[in-house]
């Protein structure tokens, strides 16, 4: 059982012989996301104990990357390493070089002279993580780049679902909102897919990505669409994203009276989630929110282990599923 | 038009290569004769008369190429390109005359901006070169420059390349008043509230990936505009670098109603689709986008079918710091003179998907005819201006290999068949390999 290895103090991670990284769910198999899964269940018994603090990642360097403002990710992160006893180092961009106007690249190479085991980043452009994969010789873990991909977020959902239903295969998930923008729903709607769960996009036309389908998801502009649902996944309106004069919806108000999750459009008995930060009142309804059927400390907390998870399994060498990033060849 | 440096015509006999000239209908084996730089004879077993003899059995000789959409980054970005790199690109690509776009810095919107790179190409160009003009001040879309001074000036034709006309009431001035100039109107068709902040085409691949989409129909759109104006205007528009299935087909409509429409298509959307795009690779990002494999599929028929008369390679270099970078930080562009008959040919003859003569002819005279320039011929009078091509070598594409300042090509570690031995432009050997 995982459980037993990472215990044992004596049994230090092993040099892994190829970099791995985790970038996109579309790089894992059904297998990886099971062993992670069970790693992270692992970590979970292990907080359960006084003493939480475990020694399996000592003399191991994190580095964390934040260049977009963060709680949950950066804090979990942060927690998730020094609970393995791994030495962690944040840096922002605001109040960095990259205020001054360093690019990515140079960054990355600074902290990459230092040779962290791990980069976890998050950064506003898709790509960043890969870039970053690229020119460092660090593992690397993509934290959120741009409206690309959050995998670790998928995980943690994954794991939260998992805890809760005791499986992932035949779930049916809604996952209602601002699609368009939302590198959760990317990352979910994959996570989903490989697990053999059903997943039904509801939102409003303009923030549905068009041919979005062709990732194996149903899709409805309609919010009577979710009681069909086991789980409903509310997304944030990300006001950061909506530029002036796009468009998108006409108001928030209109958005929160046709799409707000709200009591009466839930069956009872549905389980919700949210990846955070919530706009209460807008895309949920604060009675949702607080209800016992909301699963959204479950997920905070499952996002701690998970990333304990995604850090062991990158410097261990578990069955390698997380691809080393390389430019596809043209064909 | 055109300008390069001065230089004599060479004396040259190239042996025992099959020649292939579709617009002459030549192709057999035989010898071609150049004396001071003009193609003095064609015919078997020449009489060398002293000339330098180049060996060229079991290689093709056809007319050399006409790139019509070429940046050369000068004035501005020497950094990244300037009319004697770009030029020695072109000759390594087996072109034997470019056209250069005016969106530099300033832009070529006043006869003082073109004079001087009138000069500097007289200077430095290994190969004739000629400039396209803006149609609005700075290519700021709102008034015109003066185009007749530009003409008169040299400009070869007239273009806001980068950018579109926005305004209908202004595209439409600029082809009432082009007509004083007797050049060609270029337009970038992109309607910039569709296109907004797209990163690639919108599409599945856009829809997983998550960048915003440039659709088909910010193309379309603005094609069927500016055809729906050249067609009331009774005047003749050339419209660059055509991505999309819709546009094509509106191409071909307007032609079969009698408008005098030309259109030119790049190496990259023949050769790839936005499917590409999932390698993050920021050598993959371009304005217009790749597209889907149905309008890859569109473009081809286009060019076999000849509603679109041009290749073009749109070639665009970039400074490597500014391409290395995530995708969505880097600049649009790509570079090509150097790959793009090799690129095509492996893509698309190789697999059977256009024949060599029509390549050949789409690549040289094809694109000569939209600006009105001198084609290239195989034949005997004619200002020497060929491409010897060895079919059977295969390279793979290496940064180091290339001419041109910048690196940033698509193709960066790929296989290519077809390769370029030999270019005579105007008479002199340009390039040899």
């Amino acid at each position: 059982m995982a459980d037993i290895r990472v215990m044992r103090d004596d049994l230090l991670p092993p040099s892994p012989s190829e970099r791995r990284h985790l970038l996109s769910i579309a790089d894992l198999s059904r297998d990886d996301v099971q062993r992670l899964l069970a790693t992270a269940r692992s970590f979970a018994r292990s907080l359960e104990r006084e003493m939480k603090k475990l020694p399996t990642l000592r003399g191991r360097t994190v580095v964390n990357m934040f260049y977009e403002s963060s709680t949950r990710t950066s804090s979990s992160f942060e927690l998730a390493a020094k609970r393995l006893s791994a030495d962690t180092m944040s840096i922002k961009a605001s109040g960095s070089s990259v205020d001054k106007g360093e690019s990515l690249k140079d960054t990355a190479l600074t902290l990459g002279a230092y040779d962290p085991d791990v980069i976890v980043i998050r950064h506003p452009q898709i790509g960043a993580a890969q870039f970053v994969a690229q020119v460092t010789r660090a593992h690397v873990v993509n934290a959120g780049d741009g409206k690309h991909q959050h995998p670790t977020q998928a995980l943690l959902d994954l794991y939260t679902l998992q805890d809760e239903f005791g499986r992932l295969e035949g779930l049916h998930v809604a996952i209602v909102g601002d699609v368009l923008h939302s590198r959760v729903a990317r990352s979910l709607i994959q996570a989903l897919g490989l697990m053999g769960s059903g997943v039904t996009l509801v939102a409003p036309p303009p923030l549905l990505p068009r041919d979005v389908e062709a990732m194996g998801c149903e899709t409805s502009t309609e919010i009577d669409a979710i009681k069909a649902a086991d789980v409903v996944y509310v997304l944030r309106m990300q006001r950061e994203r909506m530029q002036e004069g796009a468009n998108y919806v006409p108001s928030l108000r209109e958005y929160t009276a046709r799409w707000g999750v709200t009591p009466e459009r839930l069956r009872p008995g549905q389980k919700i989630m949210h990846p955070g930060p919530m706009n209460r009142g807008v895309e949920i309804d604060p009675r949702v929110a607080d209800a016992a059927d909301a699963l959204i400390e479950t997920q905070v907390r499952a996002g701690l282990v998970t990333r304990m998870a995604v850090l062991y399994d990158l410097l261990t060498t578990g069955p390698v599923g997380v691809r080393a990033a390389q430019l596809t060849e043209v064909a | 038009m055109l300008y390069s440096k001065a230089a004599p015509g060479e004396n040259l006999i190239i042996r025992g290569a099959r020649v292939l000239d579709p617009t002459e209908n030549v192709d057999a084996v035989l010898d071609v004769r150049i004396d001071g730089g003009t193609i003095a004879e064609l015919g078997a077993r020449l009489d060398p008369n002293a000339h330098r003899i180049v060996e060229a059995e079991g290689l093709t000789l056809a007319p050399a190429f006409v790139d019509p959409h070429v940046h050369l980054r000068t004035p501005g970005r020497e950094d990244e390109e300037t009319i004697g790199s770009g030029t020695q690109a072109a000759a390594a690509g087996g072109y034997c005359a470019i056209l250069a776009m005016p969106n530099t810095d300033p832009v070529v919107d006043s006869a003082a901006v073109l004079g001087s790179l009138i000069e500097a190409a007289e200077a430095d160009a290994e190969l004739p070169v000629g400039f396209l003009a803006a149609i609005t001040k700075s290519q700021e879309g709102a008034e015109l420059t003066e185009m007749g001074e530009l003409a008169d000036a040299g400009a070869a034709g007239f273009t806001d390349d980068g950018r579109p006309v926005t305004a209908p009431g202004l595209m439409r001035r600029a082809l009432q008043y082009g007509a004083v100039t007797r050049r060609p109107l270029a337009v970038h068709c992109e309607e910039p509230t569709l296109s907004r902040d797209g990163q690639m085409h919108e599409g599945a691949v856009s829809a997983e990936l998550g960048f915003s989409g440039y659709p088909s129909v910010a193309e379309s759109l603005m094609v069927e505009r500016d055809l729906s104006l050249a067609a009331y205007e009774r005047r003749p528009i050339h419209v660059l670098h055509v991505s999309a299935r819709e546009s094509v087909e509106a191409v071909r409509t307007a032609q079969a109603r009698g408008v005098e429409v030309t259109a030119e298509v790049t190496p990259h959307h023949l050769c790839l689709t936005d499917e590409a795009v999932r390698s993050l690779d920021a050598n993959l990002k371009m304005n217009p986008p790749l597209r889907a494999a149905d309008d890859r599929g569109a473009l081809i028929e286009g060019l076999r079918d000849g509603t679109i008369q041009a290749v073009a390679t749109d070639h665009a270099p970039h400074a490597r710091h500014e391409k290395e970078a995530p995708f969505e930080a880097a600049p649009f562009g790509v570079t090509g003179l150097e790959t793009s008959f090799a690129a095509l040919y492996t893509h698309l003859v190789e697999p059977g998907l256009i024949p060599l003569e029509t390549l050949l002819e789409r690549m040289s005279t094809g694109p000569a005819a939209v600006y009105d320039l001198p084609a290239p011929k195989i034949a005997a009078g004619e200002p020497a201006n060929l491409v010897v091509l060895d079919l059977a070598a295969s390279r793979r594409v290496e940064e180091g290999d290339f001419r041109s300042r910048s690196a940033n090509s698509w193709l960066l570690g790929e296989r290519l068949t077809g390769r370029v031995r030999l270019t005579v432009a105007a008479g002199r050997v340009v390039y040899a390999a």
